[in-house]
């Protein structure tokens, strides 16, 4: 958020630089990892809009991730094109978020989060027993990969750039969000909601919209999940996929704008990387994870931040984003 | 002259204690109403009663003639009601120039044309008299949780002011702030009652800066007015003197 302008420039220029250039010297394997990174970060980013920025916790960013995953697979099967599925998830995602949002008004916090883990187990179990609709446990198969303007994603790298032109489309819509004043009234939100209502923030709109809005982005991050892995099923979306993407917002930095997409790198990319160690690797994950938390709750970009401030403005951090 | 603000019969009750107990006053145009009484008198909960922070028990409040019991308090901060609250309330992570902006950003345009549109500049360049003219211009870029506690209180009393309110309800704007800093505050608040034509109510234990300050002063005790005049007036009334200044 106020890292410096100059570093922050250079870093996402070399980021891109990266993202374009690597898949060309990657496996199939590899270049899978790299599109779940992106289909991920979309999700992390719209849990980072509702938890980060309006400081609304939410356990259900998984169950978005499903509808859309499955408005995707259930229509594209049935020869639609992806596009059309991608409308309607993310119309279908931003009015249950905002329903979702109702609670908020009246609850906070944990409370908070058992509601919204209730209806993650609840769309959970929509998923495994609708079998007319979901065809339960056995799930989908042969969800298509889509073709835009004449040009086919059927190969992998091919479907690697489509999620990365849809990551930057969401990354730049979001941007211009956050930028705006809803991004401060947001802010606002998750500071101090009652002093942001003595001065005209409604917040009660402002709240439903945080849900809505992290939702639709939850839908879109579904609706590339779906063809990207071609088989999906119910047990994809349950609760662990939410804590996932709580972990993602959280170790990447709640509240920064580039906190997603370094925490789902963190979360997808670091696993992997550490599979030398064979045996170890998600013990060693787990460590990671416990010592960045235990030391640096707000993140890695949090951790960067602390590191290039100078000890005077050092004490404010500690009313830094939750 | 008819009333800015007007509270009629205005009760409140927690279980079975009143807390605010047949409150009744009016606020005219221009004047600074002052709010004194010991701890506990009702003053904070009359304020949150009329700017709709808790529903009052019964009576009834009204802004230039028009009810407002039971109105949202973002809805009466839009009518041109401002406040500041007790205990510090600014944005620590946001600088004390965005904090400004937010508390006029709602005031312009519809919510669909301030994420589409960009109605900042006018308000940037608002924030930016607003910082001048509370001395907070070396600050300006820095975290609103960055400041001195007396500095932060600037910052939260420019915050009610930044929309441009007819009435401001001011809970304890002298609270920890240092004496030089409180004579400026002072000064500041004198010269907004002055240009923009505004009405306070203050509600505040520092009696000089009362006394200093407002125009007519109210008393509470135990959820009543007990008394009601001129500072000179309620400086010399034994009601007052037994209840609240005799302690």
């Amino acid at each position: 958020m106020t890292l410096s302008r100059n570093a922050c420039v250079v870093a996402a220029v070399a980021a891109v630089l990266l993202l374009v250039v690597a898949p060309f010297g990657l496996k199939p394997y590899g270049i899978y990892l790299l599109s779940l990174w992106a289909v991920m970060t979309i999700a992390a980013i719209g849990l980072n809009l509702t938890l980060g920025y309006a400081g609304q916790i939410s356990l259900a960013q998984s169950s978005f991730v499903g509808i859309g995953a499955y408005t995707a697979a259930l229509l594209t099967t049935q020869g639609w094109p992806l596009w059309s599925a991608c409308l309607l998830a993310i119309a279908l995602c931003f009015v249950i978020g905002w329903l979702l949002g109702y609670p908020a008004l009246r609850v906070q916090h944990h409370y908070l989060a058992f509601v919204t883990l209730a209806f993650a187990t609840l769309v959970f179990l929509i998923l495994r027993n609708e079998e007319w609709l979901t065809k339960g446990v056995y799930g989908i198969t042969g969800i298509p990969r889509p073709t835009a303007l004449g040009w086919s994603t059927k190969a992998p790298v091919d479907f690697y750039f489509f999620c990365l032109g849809m990551l930057a489309a969401v990354s730049a819509a979001t941007w211009w969000l956050i930028r705006s004043p809803w991004g401060r009234a947001f802010t606002a939100l998750r500071e101090n909601p009652l002093r942001a209502a003595s001065l005209g923030v409604d917040t009660q709109r402002y709240t439903l919209m945080a849900f809505a809005i992290g939702s639709a982005l939850g839908g879109i991050s579904g609706v590339l999940y779906a063809p990207l892995v071609q088989f999906i099923e119910p047990t994809a979306f349950a609760l662990g996929l939410s804590l996932n993407l709580l972990l993602m917002v959280i170790v990447g930095g709640s509240g920064y704008f580039f906190g997603p997409f370094l925490g789902a790198a963190v979360s997808v990319l670091l696993p992997e990387w550490l599979r030398f160690t064979e045996g170890l690797y998600l013990i060693l994950y787990a460590v990671f994870v416990m010592i960045l938390m235990a030391f640096c709750p707000s993140g890695l970009l949090g951790l960067a931040e602390r590191l290039r401030k100078p000890a005077a403005t050092r004490r404010t951090q500690a009313g830094g984003p939750p | 002259m008819s009333a800015v603000l007007e509270v009629r019969d205005l009760t409140k009750t927690f279980g079975g204690i009143s807390a605010v107990n047949g409150v009744s006053f009016d606020v005219h145009p221009g004047e600074i109403l002052g709010l004194i009484g010991p701890n506990g008198s009702g003053k904070s909960t009359l304020f949150n009663c009329i700017l709709g922070q808790l529903a009052p028990s019964s009576g009834e409040v009204r802004v230039d003639g028009r009810p407002i019991t039971g109105m949202r308090p973002s809805d009466l901060n839009l009518l041109g009601i401002g406040r500041t609250f007790q205990l510090l309330q600014v944005f620590p992570q946001l600088s004390v120039r965005e904090n400004l902006i937010l508390a006029g950003q709602e005031h312009q345009g519809s919510m669909w044309s301030r994420l589409v549109g960009r109605p900042d500049a006018g308000l940037t360049a608002a924030a930016n008299r607003m910082i001048e003219f509370f001395r907070l211009a070396a600050v300006a870029d820095e975290r609103a949780g960055a400041l001195s506690y007396g500095q932060q209180k600037l910052l939260d009393v420019a915050m009610a002011f930044m929309a441009g309110p007819r009435l401001v309800l001011l809970d304890e704007p002298a609270g920890g702030v240092n004496p030089t800093m409180l004579a400026g505050l002072r000064e500041r608040l004198r010269a907004i009652n002055e240009a923009e034509k505004a009405t306070f109510v203050v509600i505040e234990h520092n009696m000089e800066f009362v006394m200093s300050l407002c125009t007519r002063v109210l008393v509470l005790a135990e959820g009543r007015i007990i008394a009601e005049g001129t500072p000179a007036e309620i400086r010399s009334n034994r009601d007052v003197i037994e209840a609240y200044l005799g302690h």
